[in-house]
């Protein structure tokens, strides 16, 4: 530890907080008004699926496109995973396979 | 009765978050136990913070020795995605009664897809499922911290990659969000905007701006959104 450990509860505790600030944040917007503006509604209607788009580049983001194999590998698998989902409709049943595809790449073609 | 069913559909759906979790929770534990913090901490980190990214940020905020100006900071900015998922709760949420703070604190990237995703079925308590969901997830990252932080690096096998079932999660519900969802603009817009702002701003800067723009562009194309998902909104 190369902190103190009250600074370091300090520093959680404020991370602990912050966090929560967060997801608090539109509950607490509209906590007060009877009914949530028609605007905000629409919004809360057609986020999850942008929002969800936002989430897989998300998790692309340290993808290094400029050094082989540059995402190739993920490409592959999230193809594995979007394929075998629209044919089978089983959630582990994707993810399972996605997931070993992707393990299996990083270790032999792409090692 | 109900209750058995109500907690065998919440296990079923966070299902595919608990391999992610126990992996991701338990890299947490690792490097939290490199920096000289016993799973005590992890335990505590995990179960008042609860955040992937942010919880990654915490360990080097923890070994720099940061302020809590810049703790603030920078937990606010890596976390600042949150602000928007609570828009598509605000009822369901608050109907949850005594529920409803844990609901707002668990709300993570992962259990705000799954919840997304969910649509009850017959026979279950809805407002407890839910919860239920939100409770196992939370319970797979404190067990994946704290097992990581204990066993460390005697771990019989090179998991290299499991992480890519999150990413894996999120493509499943793109998918299955695609097929229900009757306008695809959404999906197009936020995909469109976090590529581009990501190659605009680089991988830590990104996401913030990309949401930004989706929300507005959503507004400005609400009418046509509308008129295919159709509604009273």
């Amino acid at each position: 530890m190369a902190i103190d450990y009250k600074t370091a509860i300090a520093i959680i505790a404020v991370a602990a907080v912050c966090t929560f600030a967060t997801r608090l944040f539109p509950f607490a917007l509209f906590s007060k008004s009877e009914t949530i503006p028609k605007s905000v509604q629409y919004l809360g209607k057609v986020l999850p699926p942008a929002v969800i788009a936002t989430l897989v580049i998300y998790c692309l983001k340290d993808v290094n496109l400029s050094q082989f194999p540059s995402g190739i590998a993920e490409l592959i698998s999230i193809a594995l995973v979007v394929g075998v989902h629209a044919w089978k409709k089983n959630t582990l049943l994707s993810i399972g396979l996605g997931t070993a595809c992707y393990m299996i790449l990083i270790r032999t073609v792409f090692a | 009765m109900i209750m058995k069913k109500t907690l065998k559909f919440a296990f079923q759906k966070s299902l595919p978050v608990l391999f992610g979790y126990l992996f991701l929770g338990s890299a947490f534990g690792i490097m939290l136990q490199q920096e000289g913090y016993n799973f005590v901490w992890a335990l505590f980190c995990s179960i008042f913070i609860y955040a992937g990214s942010g919880q990654f940020l915490l360990v080097s905020l923890l070994s720099g020795g940061a302020t809590l100006y810049v703790t603030a900071l920078m937990t606010l900015l890596i976390n600042s995605r949150h602000i928007f998922y609570g828009l598509s709760f605000l009822d369901k949420f608050k109907k949850m009664r005594q529920m409803y703070p844990y609901m707002i604190f668990s709300l993570t990237d992962e259990t705000y897809s799954v919840l997304c995703s969910c649509s009850a079925i017959g026979g279950i308590d809805e407002n407890k499922a839910l919860f239920f969901i939100a409770l196992f997830d939370h319970l797979y990252w404190i067990a994946g911290s704290v097992l990581g932080s204990l066993m460390g690096q005697y771990l019989p096998f090179d998991f290299a990659g499991i992480e890519f079932s999150m990413t894996a999660l999120f493509v499943v519900i793109f998918v299955e969000q695609w097929k229900s969802f009757k306008s695809h603009i959404p999906a197009v817009v936020g995909l469109v905007s976090a590529t581009v702002f990501l190659l605009l701003l680089g991988a830590n800067n990104f996401i913030l701006p990309s949401l930004i723009v989706t929300v507005t562009v959503l507004m400005l194309c609400k009418n046509k959104v509308m008129e295919k998902v159709g509604g009273e909104t």
